[in-house]
This record gives C-alpha cells, sequence and structure tokens, in this order.
C-alpha cells in the first residue's frame, strides 16, 4: 500500500542554543504560513509533515537571530 | 495606442485586503500601474502595499481629488454585485471582475446597470487585461516581472476566454517577436459584460493595432455574434481564432446541455466544428494548433515568418 | 441543477401557476389510493431525470384504481437511459381543448432573460420555431426593472392569440417569468400549458433547470419546499470513484483547486494539467497526435503540495495509466516548483520512479527556476516556455508509445 513520505524536499534545521527558547518558539509557529513550526513543552518543534509544503518565504529565517534556522533544499544536494 | 488603459490610468482595488487582491495589489503597482486606493468595508485606515484602504468608494474617490477610472473587483461572489452597483453609481467606468462563480442574474444585473451609466464591465471570472509596458489591470500575467517576460508591446491586440490562455498566447507573439498591443482576459461565464464583437470597436479605433488573436472554446455564440460584426463593419483588422476544447463534440463527452429552448434562443448550439466553419466563413483565419498562432499572424500581416 | 417533474411542478405552483390535482407515489398502493382521490381516468408517468419516457414505456394511462396500481409497479420498476424512478406522477387525464407553449431561459447575446410563448405546444419548440416562425411570440425582459403582466401579455399576443385565451395565459407567463428570476433558473418551462374543455388554463408538465452557482441561495426552495438534501445534486451521471476521490482531496485542503473527471476516457496517459482553458487546450493536443488520455483534470489557484500529490497519485492509480504528463499554459498564481514537489512525490509514495513515470512535465512560469532545479535532481524530462504546449503533449505522446528518440 501507498505510504506518505516526508522531508523528501525540504528539511529545516534548528540550532541547538535556541531550540529551547519559548518566545522564539512562539513567534515562529505564528510567522509560518504552512505551520512547520509548533510551540511545544520543550520550545521549538518541527512538523515533520508540513515540511515539504514550505514556500521558501524566509520569514522564519528573518525571525530568528542570524544563523538560527536553515531552510534545507534537499533537491540541492 | 492600445485600448482602454494609458500611463495616466487610475484604478482602485474592491475587496483589497483579501488574499488574492493583496498580491494582485503588488503585482499592478510594481508594474507601474496607478493603483490609487482600496475599499474593503470595515477597514479604513489600514494600507495595503502603500495604498490606503477606505470603507466605500466614495472616499476612495474623494482622497484621490479626481474622478477614478477604474476598479478592479475582487469580493466574494455573494457581495460582488453590491461592489460592483457601488462602483457604477460613484462613477466609475471602466470595472474588472475577478470573482468567479456568481449567479448570472447578478451579472446580468450589473451589466444592465453598466449599460444604463455608459460604463464597461470585463469579466467575471477573468485575469484583466494588460497594456506591454503601461498599465497591469488585474492578476493577468502574474508577478511584474513575469509579466514583462510575458508581454512586449506591439500590434496584436488579444481576447481570451481563458486567463491563462492569454498569456500563453501572448508569450508566444512575444517570442516570435510580435507583441502585443493590449490583451484582455474576457471571462469565463455564461454571461460577461464585453464579448469579441464589444471589443472590437475599441481594437479598430486604435493605431497601434494590426491584427486580432482570439482564444475561444464550445459553448455560446460569442464567435457567430464576432462573424456577423466583422462582416457587417468592413474591419480592417485580420483576425486569428484559435479553438480549444474539441474533443468535447465526441459522443462520449457530452457534458453541457442547454434546455432543449435553448437552442431556439442561440441557434443550434454551434459544436466546435460548426463554429469553426462559421469563423471561416467571415474571414477569420482558425488555427489547428496553438503554435501555429504566430506565423498565421505573420502570415495577414504580411511580414516574413 | 436539475428537477423531477413532480418537483417542477411544485414549483409552478408555488408560483401561483395552476397545476392539476397530481399524487407523487412511490409504490404501486399509493398510486391506486390517488387514482381513487382523482377519480376518473389518470396518466402514471415515470419520475426519472431523462426525457424520451413515452417512447420508452414510461408513460401510460389508466381507467381504474387497479390499472392505475399495476402500470405503476410496472413503471417503477422500468429503467429508462439507465435512471430507475423516483417515483411516478399520477395525473388526472386532461380534458384539453388545446395546448401551449410557456418557456424562459437566458439569452447570452443579449444577456437578458427571454420569454417564448407558442400555440402550438405539446410538440418540440424548436421544431415550431423553425417550421412555423409566426406561432413563437417572444420577449426580452429587463434585469433591474419589476416584471410587468404586459411584457408577458405582449409576447402572447405576437401569436395571434386574443379573447379569453389571452387573459388566462398572461398572468401564467408572467408568473413564469418571475419564478425564473427569483429562482436563479437558466430553464423554466411549462410545455404543454394545456386549454381544458371548461376554459381554465393549468401546467400539465413542467420543467426546471437551476443555475449551479445559485444553489446556494435558494435553500428555502430546495431544503425548504421541496426538501431536496444537499447531497442531492441530480448530476448527468454517476461519479466515479477516481471523480469522487479526487473531490474529497480537493474538500479537505483550501489551497488551490483540483479537480478530475475521467468519464469518457480510458487511456493509458495520466493527464495532470490545468488552467482551464489549458486543459482543454492540452487534451486536444494529445488526442490530435494519437494519444490516449486517461482522464481530465484540473489545476487551480495555488495549490499545497499534498494536494497536487493526491491528484498525481489519483491518476496513476487509475487503471491502464502507464505514465502522466504534467502541463500547464504559463501560470502567475500556481508555482512551478509545488506542482513540481507534489508529482514527484506522487511517484515517490507510489514506489515509481519519476523520471520513468513522467512523460513530461511542461509549466513555464511562477517560480520555474526553482521548479527545474527539482526536475533535474529527479530526472524528470521539462520543457519551458519555447516549446509549445502542442509540442509538449506530443512529447508525451511519443514517450508513453514508446517512439520517443
Amino acid at each position: 500500500m501507498a505510504e506518505t513520505l516526508e522531508r523528501v524536499f525540504i528539511d529545516v534545521e534548528v540550532d541547538s542554543a535556541v531550540a529551547a527558547d519559548a518566545a522564539l518558539a512562539k513567534k515562529l509557529e505564528e510567522v509560518c504560513p504552512v505551520d512547520i513550526f509548533k510551540a511545544g513543552n520543550g520550545g521549538v518543534e518541527i512538523v515533520a509533515a508540513n515540511l515539504d509544503e514550505c514556500v521558501l518565504c524566509n520569514l522564519c529565517v528573518e525571525a530568528s537571530p542570524e544563523g538560527a534556522i536553515r531552510v534545507v533544499k534537499l533537491y540541492e544536494q | 495606442m492600445s485600448i482602454l488603459l494609458s500611463k495616466d490610468f487610475t484604478f482602485i482595488v474592491q475587496g483589497i485586503t483579501g488574499r488574492e487582491a493583496v498580491n494582485l495589489t503588488k503585482e499592478c503597482l510594481d508594474y507601474g500601474s496607478n493603483v490609487v486606493g482600496g475599499v474593503t468595508p470595515g477597514r479604513k485606515g489600514r494600507d495595503v502595499h502603500g495604498v490606503p484602504v477606505f470603507d466605500t468608494v466614495a472616499q476612495a474617490v474623494e482622497n484621490h481629488g479626481a474622478p477614478v477610472d477604474g476598479s478592479v473587483v475582487t469580493v466574494p461572489p455573494a457581495f460582488t454585485k453590491d461592489a460592483v452597483l457601488e462602483a457604477i453609481e460613484n462613477g466609475i467606468k471602466l470595472i474588472v471582475i475577478v470573482t468567479e462563480r456568481i449567479p448570472r442574474r447578478d451579472v446580468a444585473q450589473m451589466v444592465e446597470l453598466a449599460d444604463m451609466r455608459g460604463a464597461r464591465i470585463i469579466g467575471p471570472n477573468c485575469l484583466g487585461l494588460i497594456v506591454p509596458e503601461v498599465c497591469k489591470m488585474g492578476g493577468i500575467g502574474g508577478p511584474a516581472k513575469d509579466a514583462a517576460k510575458a508581454y512586449a508591446p506591439g500590434p496584436v491586440g488579444v481576447m481570451s476566454r481563458s486567463g491563462g490562455m492569454t498569456t500563453e498566447i501572448s508569450s508566444s507573439l512575444t517570442q516570435a517577436g510580435l507583441g502585443v498591443s493590449t490583451a484582455v482576459s474576457i471571462g469565463g461565464d455564461a454571461i460577461i459584460g464585453s464579448t469579441y464583437a464589444e471589443l472590437m470597436p475599441y481594437f479598430e479605433a486604435d493605431e497601434q493595432t494590426q491584427a486580432i488573436v482570439i482564444y475561444t472554446e464550445p459553448g455560446g455564440r460569442m464567435e457567430a455574434q464576432l462573424s456577423e460584426w466583422t462582416s457587417e463593419n468592413d474591419s480592417r483588422l485580420p483576425i486569428v481564432a484559435f479553438m480549444a476544447g474539441k474533443f468535447m463534440d465526441d459522443e462520449e463527452m457530452k457534458g453541457m446541455s442547454f434546455g432543449h429552448a435553448g437552442t431556439i434562443v442561440e441557434g443550434k448550439e454551434d459544436t466546435a466544428t460548426e463554429k469553426i466553419t462559421r469563423l471561416e466563413a467571415a474571414g477569420i483565419r482558425v488555427v489547428e494548433r496553438i503554435d501555429e498562432i504566430p506565423d498565421a499572424v505573420k502570415q495577414k500581416l504580411g511580414v516574413a515568418a | 441543477m436539475r428537477f423531477y417533474e413532480y418537483e417542477a411542478r411544485k414549483i409552478v405552483e408555488l408560483a401561483g401557476i395552476p397545476v392539476t390535482k397530481y399524487g407523487f407515489c412511490t409504490t404501486a398502493d399509493e398510486a391506486r389510493k390517488a387514482a381513487e382521490e382523482i377519480a376518473g381516468p389518470v396518466v402514471i408517468k415515470s419520475q426519472v431525470l431523462s426525457g424520451g419516457r413515452m417512447k420508452a414505456g414510461g408513460v401510460k394511462f389508466a381507467d381504474t384504481p387497479d390499472e392505475a396500481a399495476e402500470h405503476a409497479e410496472a413503471i417503477l420498476n422500468l429503467e429508462i437511459n439507465g435512471q430507475m424512478p423516483r417515483g411516478v406522477l399520477v395525473d388526472p387525464k386532461a380534458e384539453v381543448k388545446q395546448e401551449y407553449y410557456a418557456g424562459v431561459v437566458w439569452d447570452g447575446t443579449a444577456k437578458r432573460p427571454l420569454m417564448l410563448f407558442s400555440d402550438m405546444g405539446g410538440i418540440d419548440i424548436e421544431e415550431v420555431a423553425e417550421k412555423h416562425p409566426d406561432h413563437v411570440g417572444r420577449g426580452h425582459l429587463s434585469n433591474l426593472l419589476p416584471i410587468a403582466d404586459f411584457e408577458a401579455k405582449q409576447a402572447i399576443a405576437a401569436t395571434g392569440v386574443t379573447g379569453k385565451q389571452l387573459q388566462r395565459a398572461t398572468p401564467i407567463l408572467a408568473r413564469l417569468a418571475r419564478l425564473f428570476r427569483d429562482n436563479d433558473m437558466t430553464l423554466a418551462e411549462i410545455n404543454p400549458l394545456a386549454e381544458l374543455t371548461d376554459g381554465s388554463f393549468v401546467a400539465l408538465d413542467a420543467h426546471m433547470e437551476m443555475e449551479n452557482e445559485a444553489v446556494g441561495r435558494q435553500k428555502k426552495l430546495l431544503r425548504g419546499r421541496l426538501e431536496i438534501a444537499e447531497e442531492d445534486t441530480r448530476e448527468p451521471y454517476e461519479p466515479s470513484a477516481f471523480e469522487r476521490n479526487v473531490a474529497a482531496i480537493d474538500a479537505a485542503d483550501h489551497r488551490g483547486v483540483i479537480q478530475g473527471r475521467d468519464h469518457g476516457f480510458e487511456g493509458n496517459l495520466g493527464l495532470v494539467i490545468g488552467a482551464g482553458g489549458g486543459s482543454l487546450t492540452l487534451t486536444d493536443a494529445v488526442r490530435s497526435q494519437g494519444g490516449k488520455p486517461a482522464n481530465y483534470s484540473e489545476i487551480g489557484g495555488n495549490p499545497s503540495v499534498a494536494k497536487a500529490c493526491g491528484l498525481a497519485k489519483q491518476v496513476l492509480e487509475k487503471d491502464g495509466v502507464e505514465k502522466i504528463a504534467v502541463m500547464m499554459s504559463i501560470v502567475s498564481n500556481t508555482r512551478v516548483d509545488i506542482v513540481a514537489r507534489g508529482v514527484i512525490k506522487g511517484c515517490l509514495e507510489l514506489g515509481k520512479d519519476p523520471g520513468e513515470t513522467i512523460a513530461i512535465f511542461r509549466i513555464p512560469g511562477a517560480w520555474e527556476e526553482e521548479g527545474f532545479k527539482i526536475l533535474d535532481r529527479y530526472g524528470v524530462e521539462y520543457c519551458d516556455r519555447s516549446v509549445s504546449m502542442w509540442e509538449a503533449a506530443g512529447r508525451a505522446v511519443e514517450k508513453i508509445q514508446g517512439t520517443a528518440a
């Protein structure tokens, strides 16, 4: 039977230094138009099922300290 | 010259704070169009990409301090009639209705009022119109740099029932070194504000336009109406037509059904083949393949292919 | 949206137009009771959304209630043009002196409703218009002004009808025109409108069609008066599993629009195509070059990767589909890279190689450079705007027929 794949085209890497930042987690959850980020108990959580919906808007990068979030185009590797 | 639009043409966007309208507004601004205001009831005081938002068309016009020439309406179908009537009654003369799925009765009412007031409606269910390097009114062609790629200025007037195909055809004319005087996405609904025949007089009066390309589909009598118009008016403009949807003539595909009385109004509903025959009888060249359009136009213009 | 005759009769009755004392019955017993109430000869009519009922044996006359029950039983089990009846209409057999035609339709060129009237009712109105044009009266209606009785009167008088008949037919045609407008109909016909031997006028049959776009604002009539369930859309044919599945995927996600149709298509080349006119143009182009589409589809707006993936998978899972062609006219709103991700993912999730499965990818426009990177990475053959839709379709056909270079 057909499976559902995740993380085929896009991955998002969150620097460990900011991963636990609750305020950042909330901000990321707000700005991402495709719900890749969730503000969980431990801070920034990635909703893997939504990664491939990334529209490359860069709002997450702009909302974070420099280098804290990396949007990776897996098809360029 | 071009038709309907100019460098000084001003317009507002009704429903400007909506998802589609916000994009469309930026695209038009980037293209150099004069978007002078927007209307979303209750949102007065905001701005969208620097364009001031008002509660009413009257406020937007007053703020501009001079008559506003046009409006792009993106308001949802249940409210479109109200928005268009408001535009017409506030002196707006060219209204592009982007919204789709508006009940026919509403469209017919808007069109009748526009007629009474000397206003013109383009659409509904359309992407607007564009004069290359002069003005873009609606989502046609997309973001400014994409529109610039597809639409170069030139001698061909384009009219299309499909928004996407307006750009596809115009792009092929641009790639062939021809170019477009004005391209109009006239809309896909059963009743629209401006048919091919109704726009022809504008193209006829425009020195820049030397030929016309139309994109058409099965359904309706617009092609017959155009054929009649060109015959009765001794038009100077050669016309090339492309028709899509010929496969719908096949027996197993029969979908659209008009009530049988519909045929006595419109004449026996033309199949794609019948439409083609009718167009050719009126001197309109119908091409089989979409990529034959530029060469057909060049032939009509007496230009080397 | 189409209506059964028994519903159309109700609509007409609600508008103040006289109808016979009819009964809508779903069993032979009910038909017997209806015939007893009518207490006279009756006609039993199959209630299907198809024409040609008479010819198919779906209309029968009965002189007694027992006979009525017998005929009803037969007709209730009679399939006409692939449809089983919802029930039967039991109508008193009318004493008709003359039959007329009254109808209202849209005139797309005039952009106004048009009233039609004829004193030669009961037969095909197109035939009458062709062979006896002065027996057909017409009148356009304003969309803005109230509909006045005199407008109907004029249309009727143009056929030569005068006297009591003119007086009686006028309000009927006017009310038909008003119901056409008020109920967002695309067609409203009474044929025949009968003048009975006692001089009264009655609608013996009615045919109505409502614009689909307006169904949402006609709830009072549809759900209230006629009790038609929301799921009861009366499409001309039963949607296939493919069509239903695609509709479900579309409904579950508001990002962008996808549609799929396979009624009448039986080929091996799946089409993931879009942009309205683009779909028509591409389907023509594939067929004209010898290709056999397995389906028709539409992608519009800005769909999510999930939606594009869902459509691609549904197409690929159709019986007999070997490859898919992903093609559109130049897109401004739809993102090329998002559609690329979607269709490639669809292949991967089904365990198929995108390079092998996608015969051609031709979508020029927004974010195309990004899309090309993705397509390159997965070995999918693609072309840019310099390749026409015709040529791209031809390439897809070559690949699937194995005649490709």
